[in-house]
């Protein structure tokens, strides 16, 4: 395989997806206040040296709350794509590689699936699994993606099924799980990574819309999402909460868009 | 190319989804600019008459016996009137009645009718009306009566001027159940067509959006003020504040301190309150809460100073039981500071009950309940400084009526608590052991004594001691860890004047007037 060169999209998204996961781990141990400390002198104060983002109506450091609330989002978004991508390829495997009924069966289901909004049926599920539970929002999201995952690789599994590697190793004896994993699976990764960085793009959004309709995280914890419907209703009074909170979420999509981007066209290249 | 796309598709879903949250806002100014029927603000003040605004539809029929939402009832206070009617202090005042006796032994209540008093469309109120109305209310034949406590009533006598009403056993708080609205009889369409003997009568109603009332120049007592009040549904609470100032609504009742701080110098914010006992209240059967020590410490734990500043602007009352400042004959105001905020206390307290490093708890939170959840926030971050982790759990309202409240499988939860009419006992009695909206399970054989012993007496200032009692041993065992009663903030366009705040969930219109 031929080493694969560095472009413009790539690099600048690494940079930035860099400097978010800097800071996010920067929030995991260290914070410039303890972002659910409440100080009842300073609500709702503009961004100062002392706040750089100012603080909200309990007088919590926004700053703080940010690095922290990235880091749940962050930790969210990451869980559903694992979620909805391992489920997801696994389906799109199966299904791909020996298609037949069961092929039949699962993409039907899958498009039972996408027929609904993403949003509504993530908020089905979280009314099924029970509100107020961040591990409940991971797995609902993570089934809403698994879908778009199946398709994405049931098409690349079908279309490598019968290249000649695959036959050889076939005639070789190895099983069909071994022809999977080792041999096709690494062969769709092109296709697979980018749609992982839109899915966690997704994931995030779709954390954050959560929140903000109030069932995803619960306070006072903090995520980008949640802070974010918080400052919709301070929008006149206190603007730099929700600009502090959507940049952030902005930087976050931004960044790792850019990654997705670069990989497609660093695909694109190559085929 | 197609992921871009769909990448795209998703952020401009995200950016509508974002947009349907003001969406609302500007249609409804849009419709309701001030320049509708019911024309400016200046325009309204020529002709005597004020919109106000309400946060949802009134209930399908306005039959006052029958009415269930309190933001029914809230607004049709101005047309219907009892026997006697509740005053802004907390009296009861005769309306329909003249004059009323009640005997010695309080089994006997004996009403003189007013004399000159007429419904809306003319009819003079007689004895007969006035009996319907009693009957229909008591009426048990089809199981519960509409109100349950006038199953108490063993006999109703009256001629054409006198009304006596006999009680199995004496019972005094019974009066405060006559404010019931005295209807005409034979009158078939009060649902939609309310005839009443208030000071305002009813005009019209429009579904979804509005309803007319008009003063009733024939009212017996001092007339209202005002011509003609139209009250408007608006919904959306991110549109309010916009419609008070474009002058499409004039004034609104239940305000949060958000929106308040957002309206100008057009208009004045009243603080009143909501009268409602809001508090953490624990399952007193659940581990840890069955050691009143260590509810005891969470009383210490708590400031409820800094709940109100941090969470409400400043605006509340702190109170110390379960009882409102509002009901001045029985709030004891000593008992807001019976446990004044120590967290040194609070530890001492938690290691003399067996937990010097804390515990975990759970906090139930209808999450429909913005106040109570900003409460909780406050609280959270109150008991982790000393060492109680608490954790929100925020479920649904129809989660909370049944889990929480009904089934009382909660540790603690945040939640206001109403009464529902103006007697001690609506708020003291759910505390007795064996009552069955007794929701945090609280057993103490000497409240429930208290109770007995108030039930059995029949002189005011001895009860009113004892609910006295009552509410000095709820604060004492910390049966919950009592907060505020919540600001009721209205908004009152400049120019206006007169409102005046009353111990239940009411709307009095009556009395606002143009000051000019």
């Amino acid at each position: 395989m031929k080493r694969r060169a560095m472009n413009g999209y790539l690099l600048a998204g690494l940079v930035l997806s860099g400097f978010m996961a800097a800071l996010i781990l920067l929030g995991l141990v260290w914070t410039p206040y303890d972002p659910d400390a409440l100080m009842t002198g300073a609500k709702l104060e503009g961004p100062t040296l002392a706040h750089l983002l100012g603080t909200d109506s309990f007088g919590r450091d926004i700053f703080s709350r940010v690095l922290r609330g990235a880091g749940t989002t962050f930790l969210i978004a990451l869980s559903t794509v694992a979620v909805g991508a391992v489920c997801g390829t696994a389906a799109g495997a199966v299904t791909g590689y020996f298609g037949g009924v069961l092929d039949e069966a699962l993409m039907r289901l899958c498009d039972a699936l996408t027929a609904f909004p993403s949003i509504l049926l993530a908020l089905v599920l979280i009314s099924i699994l029970g509100p107020g539970n961040k591990y409940n929002v991971v797995i609902a999201l993570g089934m809403v993606f698994i879908p778009s995952f199946a398709r994405v690789t049931r098409t690349a599994f079908a279309a490598l099924r019968d290249v000649n590697y695959v036959k050889s190793a076939r005639l070789m004896g190895a099983s069909s799980g071994r022809i999977l994993v080792r041999q096709i699976l690494p062969n769709t990764m092109q296709v697979l990574l980018p749609a992982m960085t839109i899915g966690f793009n997704n994931a995030v959004l779709a954390e954050a819309s959560m929140s903000y309709l109030g069932i995803g995280v619960t306070p006072p914890d903090a995520s980008l999402g949640y802070m974010l419907s918080e400052a919709q209703g301070m929008l006149a009074s206190a603007p730099w909460y929700a600009l502090g909170t959507g940049g952030a979420i902005v930087l976050l999509i931004f960044g790792v868009g850019l990654i997705g981007e670069g990989l497609q066209r660093r695909g694109g290249e190559v085929a | 190319m197609k992921k871009k796309l769909l990448a795209l598709l998703l952020l401009t879903g995200l950016l509508s989804a974002a947009l349907t949250g003001c969406g609302g806002g500007s249609e409804e100014q849009a419709s309701g600019d001030g320049q509708t029927a019911d024309g400016s603000a200046g325009a309204r003040a020529q002709t005597n008459e004020i919109v106000v605004g309400i946060a949802q539809d009134l209930d399908e029929s306005l039959d006052p016996h029958l009415a269930v939402a309190a933001g029914t009832k809230e607004v049709m206070f101005n047309v219907f009137e009892g026997l006697v009617k509740p005053t802004p202090d907390g009296d009861l005042i005769p309306a329909v009645a003249d004059h009323y006796e009640i005997s010695e032994d309080q089994t006997t209540y004996t009403f003189t009718l007013r004399e000159g008093v007429t419904f809306h469309n003319g009819d003079p109120v007689e004895m007969q009306d006035v009996v319907y109305s009693i009957e229909r209310c008591a009426d048990d034949s089809e199981g519960t009566p509409l109100i349950p406590a006038l199953s108490a009533i063993s006999s109703i006598n009256s001629d054409a001027a006198t009304l006596t009403i006999t009680l199995d056993q004496p019972d005094s708080e019974f009066l405060s159940y006559l404010t019931l609205a005295i209807l005409p009889e034979d009158y078939p369409d009060q649902a939609t067509a309310p005839v009443g003997t208030g000071p305002f009568r009813f005009v019209s109603r429009t579904a979804q959006d509005s309803i007319v009332l008009e003063r009733f120049d024939d009212y017996w007592g001092t007339p209202a003020q005002l011509d003609k009040v139209t009250f408007r549904i608006i919904e959306n609470a991110d549109s309010l504040v916009m419609s008070l100032q474009s002058g499409a609504i004039d004034m609104f009742a239940h305000l949060t301190t958000t929106q308040a701080s957002q309206l100008g110098d057009d208009f004045q914010i009243l603080e009143g309150t909501m009268n409602l006992v809001q508090a953490l209240y624990l399952n007193n059967t659940a581990e840890p809460f069955n050691n009143e020590k260590v509810r005891q410490a969470l009383c210490c734990a708590v400031d409820k100073q800094q709940i109100i500043d941090l969470a409400f602007d400043g605006y509340g009352s702190p109170i110390g039981s379960s009882m409102y400042p509002a009901f001045q004959k029985y709030f004891v105001e000593d008992l807001t500071d019976y446990y004044s905020y120590d967290p040194e206390r609070a530890r001492e307290l938690l290691a003399e009950a067996g937990y010097p490093d804390g515990f975990s708890m759970t906090i139930t939170v209808p999450s429909n309940y913005q106040p109570h959840i900003d409460t909780a926030t406050v609280l959270v971050e109150q008991l982790r400084a000393v060492g109680i982790t608490a954790e929100i759990q925020l479920v649904d309202w129809g989660a909370w009526v049944s889990d929480v409240y009904t089934n009382r499988q909660f540790q603690s939860t945040v939640i206001g608590v109403d009464a529902s009419n103006m007697t001690a006992r609506a708020l003291l009695e759910r505390f007795t052991s064996t009552a069955d909206d007794n929701f945090i399970n609280y057993q103490n054989a000497d409240y429930d004594a208290l109770f007995q012993q108030a039930q059995a007496t029949a002189d005011d200032a001895e009860q009113t001691e004892l609910y006295k009692q009552m509410e000095r041993n709820l604060t004492e065992h910390a049966a919950n860890v009592y907060i505020q009663d919540l600001a009721d903030l209205v908004a009152l366009r400049s120019g206006l004047d007169g409102y005046q705040f009353y111990p239940i969930y009411v709307m009095d219109l009556s009395t606002v007037h143009y000051t000019a």
